[in-house]
């Protein structure tokens, strides 16, 4: 088996990402909640504190604001620390510091310091813990200047974006879907770099543009192929990264199909994808579209609890097969 | 790192330090009364001795943290005074070339990691701060300023929990002026000294006269020693008191004039040349050359900054992220 067929798990890649960039660099380090022993809610961290120590794997309390505020010294002060938020809905514990201090305090003193952190943090409905656990809050995060915003949905992007996050010189927040932790894929052994701000054509299609974001990028292609077999060849475009943005290889797809459908998990007011949306409106793409910019996004509710209820709140790919073929009706 | 009655020398930087904060925030405060300054500032003038003895206590390369009142705290830890009022003045040549002002100034190069615009918000980052040292076996302490209004605030417990239970080399330093912009402290907190809520954290707690310099110093003197050696943290409380109101709003309609003259009364800077004199340190002549030097400075600095450009729009998309 050469190294382009290992697959791991998407779980594993964050932690062989973590793992590479601490042996590299001593001032990396990891805080968190149950990181240690526990080895993360889930599993992420895994054995990184039996090989790391408790110095660099460093389990604290419960304490969110606190545990950011201390990532954003500890990277003032010269260190590369990732903290891991158990949940991406504590990071409301913790707003004060990702939003009014790590996110501005290159820009109001002036560029005298930078702020190298990661937050990692999974996030996402699907494993019925309802309105507290299940939140997709990315465009909150994309709305802030000064915050970088990613969002791997796949093993492979889960390390090298990872990578290029602990590498970057300001403070990246990564949102790793918790649905994708257990599933895998290829995913390279040496320490690489997926760079930040590169759009992924996951599927060239000549008919429709589908850009999706986290978990939907892979019902986005599931649908795809069920797409296919009805005649309709669908592209699936993953920015990966919301910010920075890379929205030219987005208005290329959509001029070529004349056909987009932007699918998120997240409610559709004010979410991610109105920003693309506005932004091919804004371009020439505009006048190559052959039907409206269709949008396919959580409901405008809390993720309930009923497994039923909790499906039937964020698109599942028999939604975006339909929305996709009432896409070409319509055109 | 010396006891500001030890010698005629340090004597003489403590108070020419005072001075300067006090002279600097004359400044500001007539510039803004004449418009010719923007924005709002939050004034310390009252409160000089504590930054002067919390930092004659530090060694040049440890940190600080501050706050939205800080214009004491960078000057007490080295600051320029020219870039601090350019800043101020809206200037390129400001310490955040405009972006920041007041509220924002650091000195990263004097170890000032920053002042901040939110109520104890600087108290994690100091934490964290400390925490870096550890990790990297560097010996350095953080003093970490806030006032009384920030006890109240999550972070603030968060934070000093954090720093004792791993036994951080970081002095926390509540500069309590009794009230947090109009709520005073005896209704603010159930305790009478913030000091107290130390032993909920397990650390010391320490309350001292902060317009007495001396004595703010000593206290550092041994919080900073537990701190570099390894003990962990120390809470200590300088009680002062702010003469001017909380910002450029404040009426002072929650407090009387008969307190506000009471407490101008025990003046710092007066109290401490008093003792410089009594203990033959320096004279009342070295004394006015001190005032005089520091008057002559502060003109100086608002010559320079104001003669500086104004801080430029064009590169402002350019300054939000730094690059590798």
């Amino acid at each position: 088996m050469s190294d382009q067929d290992r697959e791991i798990s998407y779980a594993e890649a964050v932690r062989e990402a973590i793992g590479q960039a601490m042996e590299a660099d001593d001032r990396v380090f990891m805080l968190g909640e149950d990181i240690g022993v526990y080895g993360g809610a889930f599993g992420v961290s895994g054995d990184l504190f039996e090989r790391f120590g408790p110095e660099r794997v460093r389990d604290t309390p419960i304490s969110e604001l606190g545990i950011v505020g201390a990532a954003v010294g500890a990277a003032l002060a010269g260190m590369r620390p990732i903290v891991e938020i158990q949940f991406s809905d504590f990071t409301n514990q913790a707003m004060d510091q990702i939003v009014n201090q790590a996110a501005k305090i290159h820009f109001m003193l002036g560029g005298a310091a930078e702020v190298p952190m990661v937050l990692r943090a999974p996030l996402g409905s699907g494993t019925g813990a309802a309105a507290q656990h299940s939140q997709s809050l990315e465009a909150w995060f994309a709305h802030v200047p000064g915050l970088k915003v990613v969002m791997p949905a796949t093993a492979e992007d889960a390390k090298g974006l990872l990578l290029a996050a602990i590498d970057d010189p300001n403070p990246v927040i990564v949102l790793e879907h918790k649905l994708l932790y257990r599933t895998s894929g290829p995913v390279p052994e040496e320490a690489f770099r997926t760079p930040l701000g590169q759009t992924a054509v996951r599927r060239e299609g000549a008919d429709l543009t589908i850009v999706a974001t986290g978990v939907m990028v892979s019902r986005a292609l599931e649908a795809a192929e069920t797409l296919a077999r009805d005649g309709v060849d669908v592209s699936v475009l993953d920015p990966r990264t919301l910010t920075p943005l890379d929205i030219e290889p987005i208005l290329a797809d959509v001029s070529r199909t004349g056909r987009v459908l932007l699918v998120q998990e997240a409610p559709g007011h004010v979410g991610f994808t109105s920003e693309i949306a506005a932004r091919i409106a804004e371009s020439p793409a505009l006048y190559r579209l052959l039907a409206p910019i269709r949008r396919l996004s959580g409901l405008d509710i809390p993720i309930p609890y009923a497994p039923q209820l909790e499906s039937a709140a964020v698109p599942q790919v028999p939604d975006i097969v339909e929305a996709g073929l009432t896409l070409i009706k319509e055109s | 790192m010396a006891h500001p009655l030890s010698d005629p020398a340090t004597a003489r930087q403590a108070l020419a330090t005072m001075w300067e904060i006090r002279r600097f925030e004359e400044a500001v405060d007539d510039l803004f009364a004449r418009g010719l300054m923007h924005g709002t500032m939050h004034l310390s003038i009252g409160q000089e001795a504590s930054p002067t003895g919390v930092c004659l206590a530090l060694r040049d390369d440890d940190a600080i943290t501050s706050t939205h009142r800080g214009h004491g705290h960078c000057i007490a830890k080295g600051a320029d005074l020219t870039r601090m009022m350019a800043e101020l003045l809206a200037k390129e040549t400001g310490y955040c070339r405009g972006r920041g002002g007041s509220m924002h100034i650091a000195d990263v190069d004097t170890g000032n990691l920053g002042a901040n615009g939110i109520v104890a918000g600087g108290i994690p980052i100091a934490t964290g701060a400390a925490l870096a040292y550890r990790l990297r076996g560097d010996d350095k302490v953080v003093a970490c300023f806030f006032g009384d209004g920030a006890v109240n605030e999550g972070a603030f417990h968060e934070a000093v929990n954090l720093g004792a239970i791993w036994k951080l080399p970081v002095v926390y330093i509540c500069e309590n002026n009794k009230y947090g912009m109009s709520f005073s402290t005896e209704k603010s907190m159930a305790v009478e000294n913030v000091a107290e809520k130390a032993a909920g954290y397990g650390m010391p707690g320490v309350t001292v006269d902060g317009n007495d310099v001396a004595a703010v110093y000593e206290a550092m003197e041994t919080a900073v020693a537990r701190a570099r050696s390894g003990e962990g943290p120390t809470l200590l409380e300088n009680v002062t008191y702010r003469w001017k109101g909380h910002s450029k709003s404040d009426k002072n309609l929650y407090r009387t004039r008969d307190e506000i003259s009471e407490w101008q009364g025990r003046d710092p800077i007066v109290a401490f040349e008093t003792r410089v004199v009594e203990a033959g340190l320096l004279g009342r002549d070295d004394i006015a050359a001190v005032r005089d030097e520091v008057v002559q400075k502060l003109r100086a600095a608002v010559r320079e900054a104001n003669s500086a450009p104004d801080a430029d729009p064009s590169d402002l998309l350019d300054s939000v992220y730094a690059s590798a």
